[in-house]
């Protein structure tokens, strides 16, 4: 069962020490070395962000942005394959994402084959 | 008499066997909604067949064999279904493989991984109860709509969101491993407490307690300590529950009107269940650090053992709560402590550490806080601030019969309050 891990960063002054990069390299080799991760990717800094919307007409409209207005900014994502929700959430917890202010969402992905 | 009291009987005996035989299932099968329906068929079933071929040997394993055959019946029918479960039973071994079968030939007891997975922190906490209540208690979701007083479509409802989410972001059924169960446990006590607290103080309605609610929360706490028996706070919960359960006879008049603890005719209080209690109360704090169930129950217990309010231990019921702050951090808890102290020290000390409390959040809206501000008030002699005090209560109480003896304490402190 594959799931979706959402990496939420702290805002920098909410953040209170963050996971160092060793601390992710460390948690990358043991998913990996698992064999529970499927794919995954921290992302560029949110300012880099640019939203497009099509309204009804076909029009797009392009903007800067979303800038977070919450206190967590998606800064990531894995997927995870793992028998249930507890191993995942075992996963999550590992994740230096979900330390020093920040948090981890785990979403199941819909399977829509079964 | 006949026919339908020995129905009822059946019904109540299966109470008990559902949960189990629905635990077994569960753990066959993977699949709550199928463990659930092909349950109720085999116990129909049971209706029909036992009162005609006298009740099996085995009644357990009778209804789980008919059980799975009503099972794989379904699932023969409906080959989808049967492809999904097939899959999360590769995925549910590859977790966690299936024990051997037991060599007696009776049914393991695996209702605790029900508990677990009923009470999973990724439910809302309002879920995790009703789920409890219908899987392990047996009761009817009619049934558990009426024990937190709300219609049976909005209980029907949250079951339904309960056991979607289990199934779809596939919360296992398992008992966690030793390492997690300090993190899981808690949460299953925790259901359990909030069961008996609807029923000891119910929120709102006519009555002041519903002892049939207490009494499935017991029941439940009874039937978790003999699946832990080395969890010491199992034993205090239990203890706890016995030794409040125990006062209810005296907690309400003939009326069905509040009688506080100083007033109640100690007589009236069960021994039977004290007894039990203060046993479990040696279980629960010997062998290791306290646990803040062994600690309340020990509160409890030194409550139930005083012949009256004057001869209470309460020096050491305030040295238990510090206790219990020390462990559980609680505005409520501190709010008990401050009644102990003014029990101790005098009714101006108690509302010194009260008014400590005002800007608690956790307090807003809850009515024992202006209630016991209003009765140190009043014992004081402080009569327009305890009027002011009982009717802030007044705006939060929930049951009629709480209602009714604000009232009558405000008209104590301030006869020509006009409130009805």
């Amino acid at each position: 069962m594959k799931y979706l891990l959402l990496i939420n960063a702290a805002t920098a002054e909410e953040q209170c020490e963050p996971a160092s990069f060793e601390d992710w390299v460390v948690y990358d080799k043991a998913a990996k070395e698992a064999g529970v991760l499927v794919d995954g990717h921290s992302l560029a800094d949110l300012t880099t962000a640019t939203a497009v919307r099509v309204g009804p007409d076909g029009e797009r409209t392009i903007t800067d942005g979303p800038f977070a207005e919450t206190r967590e900014v998606l800064g990531g994502y894995l997927v995870i394959d793992v028998p249930d929700l507890d191993v995942a959430l075992d996963w999550a917890a590992r994740c230096p994402g979900s330390r020093g202010g920040g948090s981890v969402v785990v979403r199941p992905i819909a399977d829509f084959e079964s | 008499m006949g026919e339908r009291a020995a129905a009822t009987s059946v019904e109540a005996m299966f109470r008990e066997e559902r949960g189990r035989l629905l635990a077994s299932l569960v753990r066959r099968f993977g699949d709550l909604d199928l463990a659930e329906e092909v349950a109720s068929e085999a116990i129909e079933a049971a209706l029909v067949h036992w009162p005609v071929d006298g009740v099996p040997s085995r009644p357990g394993a009778w209804l789980l064999t008919t059980a799975r055959r009503k099972a794989v019946d379904r699932l023969r029918r409906d080959q989808a279904y049967a492809a999904r479960l097939a899959v999360l039973q590769v995925e549910a071994d590859r977790a966690d493989p299936a024990p051997p079968a037991d060599a007696d030939g009776d049914l393991p007891d695996e209702r605790l991984q029900l508990f677990f997975t009923c009470a999973h922190p990724a439910l809302p906490a309002e879920d995790r109860v009703a789920l409890t209540l219908r899987c392990l208690a047996g009761l009817t979701t009619p049934e558990v709509a009426r024990a937190f007083l709300v219609p049976s479509a909005t209980m029907a409802q949250r079951i339904v969101r309960a056991k979607k989410k289990i199934r779809e972001a596939r919360i296992p059924f398992r008992v966690p491993g030793a390492d997690e169960l300090p993190e899981r446990l808690p949460g299953v006590l925790q259901v359990i407490y909030s069961i008996f607290t609807e029923g000891y103080a119910a929120s709102s309605g006519p009555d002041l307690q519903r002892l049939d609610v207490a009494e499935e929360a017991i029941r439940l706490a009874r039937i978790l300590r003999r699946l832990l028996p080395a969890e010491r706070e199992v034993a205090g919960l239990l203890g706890l529950l016995l030794l409040i359960h125990a006062r209810r006879a005296a907690r309400t008049g003939p009326g069905g009107e509040v009688v506080l603890l100083d007033d109640q005719d100690r007589r009236r209080w069960d021994r039977a269940l004290i007894a039990e209690g203060a046993d479990l109360v040696v279980v629960a704090l010997t062998g290791g650090p306290p646990g803040a169930y062994g600690v309340q129950a020990a509160i409890a217990a030194l409550h139930d053992e005083a012949v009256d309010v004057a001869s209470t231990d309460w020096p050491q019921i305030v040295l238990l709560y510090d206790v219990l702050l020390a462990l559980a951090p609680s505005p409520i808890f501190a709010l008990n402590r401050a009644a102990a102290i003014a029990m101790r020290d005098g009714p101006a000390a108690g509302l010194a550490l009260l008014d400590d409390l005002a800007g608690e959040p956790r307090l807003r809206g809850y009515h024992p806080y202006p209630t016991a501000r209003a009765d140190l008030l009043h014992r004081l002699g402080r009569f327009p601030e305890a009027a002011a005090a009982y009717r802030e209560a007044l705006d939060l109480v929930g049951t009629d019969p709480e209602r009714a003896h604000l009232l009558r304490r405000l008209r104590a402190v301030d006869p020509a309050d006009g409130r009805l």
